[in-house]
């Protein structure tokens, strides 16, 4: 997603509030993996992963890594005491039945009015869909984590999505490296701003329509 | 001498069920619980024109992925492709034709197979002009539904922690993934296992796999590719 290391925490860092005590989250592979790295030690939060692994706990050290034992995106991992491990149309009955309370995603677009567009830039690259279709459509609250500007410098929030669109109307917030926004009743509000961006930044780079939140913080 | 007939196999023995434009069915996410011996031998067997049905391509030098990289593959049915890059340009080249599934439809429609079901029907993507192309929708107490067809394949193959010689099995972390569902929708079903175990070695409570899935069973020799997040 083109943003350093610092940038990635910053964006996990946030997003890490949003995770709350007995919650099942599902994280998307990327920053959003970077999330857990935030959280308070032992805070009570069960992590699932859609390649089957309920209760996902810190990353082994260098060494200590299982093969058998990684999350969806392929990188080792470990499992937490009562924890455990099912198949794939398991993992994914949790999601579709509505267990999961929060996913976090990455995304190429996000409209105004909470549309995700994340699996396909035709003719140009696609990945495919994974598991953000259903995690999308039936996870209670869907955050997407993305850079505000695309490589070539346009704006990723737009009124209306260009790209193919995952699923309809399931973004409740998001959090770029310039703003945290949220949609509410199908309305995109601005409720963030990261050090040092003003509300011009935002204004000049956000194709969306929002209004701003009266109660508007500046956070770093 | 148990009553469970001894399922256990060689590689050569089973060479001659994968066969140039067959469908076959994989376990396996990322490559991790993808059966290695058994992909390294349809490397040097030759197999060609292949259709592959399974969770995504893997990476160019990682489970099935290595089959798309050798050009043995002509379509592919998946959530997901995007690690790796010659799936994608393959695709764009028009050399490889792909079929995407949203992950856990796509689980669904392998399990339909596996139990003897026609299909699925789901809201997942009923609005969905990709989705729902050319696709059926139903509908059902006043809402739209997707009709997905069930998935079945010539040959399966699964790769487990355990087998006994009559083939129940069990897996090993999230190495189980799709497995358990390959297993069930193949008409012929190959287990590559870590360890084969004669029958009554394993607790009946503790099998995923029943042997009643399985046809074949061969003995892992592990992994012969590098993990991406292996650094040395």
């Amino acid at each position: 997603m083109g943003l350093g290391n610092e940038l990635k925490d910053k964006l996990a860092k946030r997003a890490a509030l949003e995770v709350k005590e007995h919650m099942i989250v599902n994280l998307g592979i990327g920053i959003p993996s970077l999330v857990p790295n935030h959280l308070p030690p032992g805070f009570p939060v069960v992590f699932q992963s859609e390649n089957g692994i309920i209760g996902i706990g810190p990353a082994p050290g260098e060494g200590q890594e299982d093969e058998n034992l990684c999350n969806a995106g392929g990188y080792p991992v470990s499992i937490m005491n009562g924890g455990c491990y099912t198949d794939s149309s398991i993992a994914f009955a949790m999601i579709r039945r509505g267990k999961v309370d929060l996913t976090i995603l990455g995304s190429l677009q996000v409209s105004e009015k909470g549309d995700l567009a994340n699996w396909i830039i035709p003719g140009k690259k696609v990945p495919g869909m994974g598991g953000a279709t259903e995690l999308a459509s039936k996870a209670k609250r869907v955050i997407v984590l993305m850079t505000h500007l695309d490589k070539k410098g346009g704006s990723k929030i737009v009124r209306e999505c260009t790209l193919p669109l995952t699923t309809r109307s399931c973004v409740s917030m998001i959090i770029t490296d310039r703003a945290v926004f949220t949609i509410e009743d199908g309305r995109l509000i601005l409720k963030e701003l990261f050090n040092p961006y003003t509300l011009q930044d935002i204004e000049e780079t956000t194709d969306a329509q929002y209004t701003v939140s009266p109660a508007i913080k500046y956070i770093d | 001498m148990s009553r469970l007939h001894n399922k256990r196999s060689s590689y050569e023995n089973i060479k001659h069920f994968f066969n140039d434009g067959m469908t076959l069915m994989f376990g396996g996410f990322g490559g991790v619980g993808s059966p290695p011996t058994i992909c390294k031998h349809l490397l040097d067997w030759g197999t060609k024109d292949i259709t592959i049905i399974g969770n995504d391509t893997g990476f160019p030098h990682i489970g099935i992925g290595q089959l798309v990289a050798q050009y043995r593959v002509k379509k592919v049915i998946a959530s997901h492709i995007g690690s790796n890059p010659v799936a994608g340009r393959l695709m764009s080249e028009g050399k490889l034709e792909v079929e995407f599934s949203p992950q856990g439809i796509l689980a669904e429609r392998i399990r339909a197979g596996g139990v003897g079901l026609k299909g699925i029907v789901t809201e997942i993507g009923v609005d969905d002009p990709y989705l729902n192309k050319g696709k059926e929708i139903l509908e059902i107490d006043g809402d739209r539904y997707l009709y997905e067809t069930a998935l079945v394949a010539e040959v399966g193959i699964v790769y487990a922690q355990k087998a006994d010689t009559y083939g129940n099995l069990i897996y090993d972390k999230s190495a189980r993934n799709t497995n358990p569902l390959v297993a069930m929708a193949a008409d012929i079903t190959i287990v590559e296992a870590e360890e084969i175990v004669d029958v009554g070695e394993l607790d009946p409570e503790e099998i995923v796999t029943s042997g009643v899935f399985v046809d074949h069973i061969v003995l892992s020799k592990g992994v012969d590719w590098k993990w991406a997040w292996e650094t040395n």
